[in-house]
C-alpha cells in the first residue's frame, strides 16, 4: 500500500493525529526540562504513571467499575493522572524543600512507582480484561489510539499547550536564572509547581500512547537537537516542536513499512535527526 | 575615575549594631526617604545564624560598599533588599516600600558564577529581560533601541548578536551591567562584580558605575571582596560579619580595629587597603 492509501486507514489517522499532538506536547515541553537539566524527569513521571496505571487498574477491578457503563471509569488513566501528578507535585517540593537534588528526588518517586505497579498488576487476576496489557504499557500501543483517548489527548494537549504559551517568557526567564527572574517579580517557586504538574499530565496521558519506556525520549531527544542547532530559545522552541513531530511522522511511516512497533521508529528517527544536528556545524 | 570619594564628610556609627546612616559625600541635606532601610534584620538558615540585628540607613545618591569574609552574610544582605529572602527578625525597605515591590526601580548585577552558559541567548536578550521582567520570545524595536543604548553605555554595543556562551567573564559582566542599567534604574545592586573579570575590566566597571551615578543621581549598593575598590569607590562602607563591624566612609571604617573585628585576622591584602 502506498503512503497515501496508509493514510486512508482510520486506525492510521487517530495513530498520526495522537502521534502529533504528543509531540507538539512533548516538544515544547522537552525545551524547559532540558534547559533545566531535568532529563531524568521524563522517566521518572512515565514510571509514576506505571505506578498509576498499576493502582488504577486494581481499584477498577475490585471495586467493580469494571462492569460501568461510562468507559472513562473503566480505564485505569483516571486515576493514573491524580496518581502522577501527586508524584510530580512530590518531587518539586522535595527538590524545593530538602537538600536533596533532582535526579535523587525522581529516582525515590520513580522506585516507588515501579515496584507499586509491578505489585499491584501481579494482583489482578490474569483473566481479567482491562482492554490495556502490560506491554502495551511499557512499549506503547499508537496503533490502538480509540477515538475517546484522542479526545482526552487533544484536551490534555489544549492546556498545554495554553499554559505553556501564556507562561514562556516567564518561564524562560526563571529557566535562565530563577534569582534574576525572582528580583523582576516572577513567582519561579510556583511557576515550578506548574510545570511539574503539566509534566506529569502531558506523561501520563502519553506514556499510555507512546510507552512508558520510550517516554522520556519523546520530552529529551528533539529539544536536545533543537538545543544544538538554535540560537535563542524561541528558535530551540520551534525546532523541538518541529523535530518531534517530524520524527512522529517518519516513524510512524517507517513503522508501517517495514513492520515493527511504532515507539521504537520513532525514538530511532529522533536519534537519527539528533545525530544529524550534532554533525551540523556550529555557528 | 573619582578616588577617596567618601572621605569628605559623614555621619557614622563605625562598629555598631545599632542604627547607622549614610548619605552621599558632598550632598545637600536631603528629605528624600531612604534609598534603603533596613532594621534590626536577622536572618537564620536553619540553626546557622546569617545575619544578626542589622541596621542601616542609605540615602539616595549613596555608594555603598559592602565588605566582610566569606560567608560574612554579604550576599544575604543583598536578598533581603532584593526581597528574595524575608527576615525572620526586623524588616527592610527600598524608598519606604517593602523590598521587592517595585522591581522596575531596581537593577541589579548578581554574580557570574550563577549564569547558565548552556542557555541559548543573545546579548541583546539578556538586556531586554532588564526592561521586560520576561524572556523575550522576539525584541520589539523599541525595545531594541533601549537595549542597544544600554550596551552602548557601558561600551558594549558590538556584543549584541554575540551568544551569550561566547563572552568573556569581562564582555559578560558588561552584558549583565547594561541589563540592570537599561530600565534606568534609581538603585543598583551589584553582588561580586568583579570576581571572574581582569584588573582593567574591574576598573572600566567602577568608572562606568561612577558615570551612570553622576548622571542619575543613582544609589549604588555593591558587594565586594575588594578592600582597595571600596576604598578608593565608595561613599560609605558596610563592614559586616553576621553583624555590623563598621558603618561610616572608608576612612573611618577601613581601619585595622574594625577589620581585625569583622575578619578575624589583619591579612596582607587588607593591610596594603588600609
Amino acid at each position: 500500500m502506498s503512503l497515501a492509501g496508509i493514510l486512508q486507514l482510520a486506525f492510521m489517522q487517530r495513530a498520526l493525529a495522537a502521534g502529533v499532538l504528543i509531540a507538539v506536547m512533548a516538544g515544547l515541553l522537552g525545551v524547559f526540562v532540558v534547559q533545566r537539566r531535568l532529563s531524568f524527569l521524563g522517566a521518572g513521571l512515565a514510571h509514576a504513571a506505571f505506578g498509576g496505571m498499576g493502582l488504577g487498574a486494581f481499584v477498577i477491578v475490585s471495586t467493580g467499575l469494571l462492569a460501568s457503563g461510562v468507559g472513562l471509569l473503566r480505564h485505569p488513566l483516571w486515576i493514573a493522572i491524580p496518581f502522577s501528578l501527586l508524584a510530580a507535585l512530590g518531587i518539586a517540593w522535595v527538590r524545593e524543600h530538602t537538600r536533596l537534588s533532582s535526579d535523587t528526588a525522581i529516582g525515590v518517586f520513580f522506585a516507588v512507582s515501579v515496584a507499586m505497579g509491578v505489585l499491584f498488576f501481579s494482583i489482578i487476576p490474569p483473566d481479567v480484561n482491562l482492554g490495556l496489557s502490560l506491554m502495551d504499557l511499557l512499549f506503547g500501543s499508537i496503533l490502538s489510539v480509540t477515538g475517546s483517548d484522542l479526545l482526552v489527548i487533544l484536551s490534555v494537549t489544549v492546556v498545554a499547550v495554553v499554559f505553556l504559551s501564556a507562561a514562556w517568557g516567564a518561564l524562560g526567564y526563571a529557566t535562565f536564572d530563577d534569582e534574576l527572574a525572582r528580583t523582576d517579580g516572577v513567582r519561579a517557586r510556583l511557576l515550578e509547581y506548574l510545570l511539574f504538574t503539566c509534566a506529569a499530565l502531558v506523561i501520563a496521558v502519553s506514556a499510555v500512547v507512546v510507552g512508558i519506556i520510550l517516554m522520556a525520549a519523546y520530552l529529551v531527544i528533539p529539544a536536545a537537537s533543537a538545543r544544538l542547532l538554535a540560537r535563542s530559545l524561541l528558535q530551540m522552541t520551534i525546532l523541538s516542536v518541529t523535530l518531534a513531530v517530524l520524527s512522529t511522522v517518519l516513524g510512524l511511516a517507517l513503522s508501517y513499512l517495514i513492520d515493527v512497533p511504532s515507539g521504537s521508529t520513532i525514538v530511532l528517527t529522533q536519534a537519527a535527526l539528533f545525530l544529524v544536528a550534532a554533525a551540523l556545524p556550529r555557528r | 575615575m573619582t578616588a577617596g570619594r567618601g572621605t569628605e564628610k559623614g555621619a557614622a556609627t563605625p562598629g555598631g549594631a545599632a542604627h547607622a546612616q549614610a548619605g552621599a559625600a558632598g550632598a545637600p541635606p536631603r528629605r528624600a526617604l531612604p534609598a534603603v532601610h533596613m532594621h534590626r534584620v536577622g536572618v537564620r538558615f536553619g540553626d546557622a545564624t546569617v545575619l544578626e540585628d542589622v541596621s542601616l540607613e542609605v540615602e539616595p545618591g549613596c555608594f555603598l560598599a559592602i565588605v566582610g569574609p566569606n560567608g560574612a552574610g554579604k550576599s544575604t544582605l543583598v536578598k533581603v533588599a532584593l526581597g528574595l529572602l524575608t527576615p525572620q527578625q526586623g524588616h527592610a525597605a527600598l524608598f519606604g516600600e517593602v523590598a521587592g515591590a517595585h522591581p522596575e526601580r531596581i537593577g541589579y548585577v548578581p554574580q557570574l558564577k550563577t549564569f547558565d552558559r548552556t542557555f541559548p541567548a543573545t546579548a541583546l536578550e539578556l538586556v531586554v529581560t532588564g526592561l521586560r521582567g520576561r524572556w523575550p520570545a522576539r525584541v520589539t524595536r523599541s525595545e531594541g533601541e533601549l537595549a542597544r543604548a544600554a550596551l552602548s553605555r557601558v561600551g558594549a554595543e558590538r556584543l549584541q548578536r554575540r551568544q551569550l556562551s561566547r563572552l568573556s567573564g569581562g564582555e559578560l559582566q558588561r552584558a549583565y551591567l547594561a541589563r540592570a542599567l537599561a530600565r534606568r534604574p534609581e538603585l543598583v545592586l551589584l553582588d561580586e562584580p568583579a570576581t571572574g573579570v581582569d584588573y582593567l575590566a574591574e576598573h572600566d566597571l567602577y568608572d562606568l558605575l561612577e558615570r551612570y551615578q553622576a548622571d542619575t543621581d543613582a544609589t549604588v549598593v555593591m558587594v565586594t571582596h575588594d578592600l582597595a575598590a571600596a576604598r578608593y569607590h565608595a561613599d560609605r562602607v558596610l563592614v559586616l560579619n553576621r553583624r555590623v563591624h563598621g558603618f561610616g566612609t572608608p576612612d573611618e571604617v577601613l581601619c585595622e580595629d574594625c577589620l581585625e573585628r569583622a575578619f578575624g585576622h589583619l591579612g596582607h591584602h587588607h593591610a596594603l587597603a588600609i
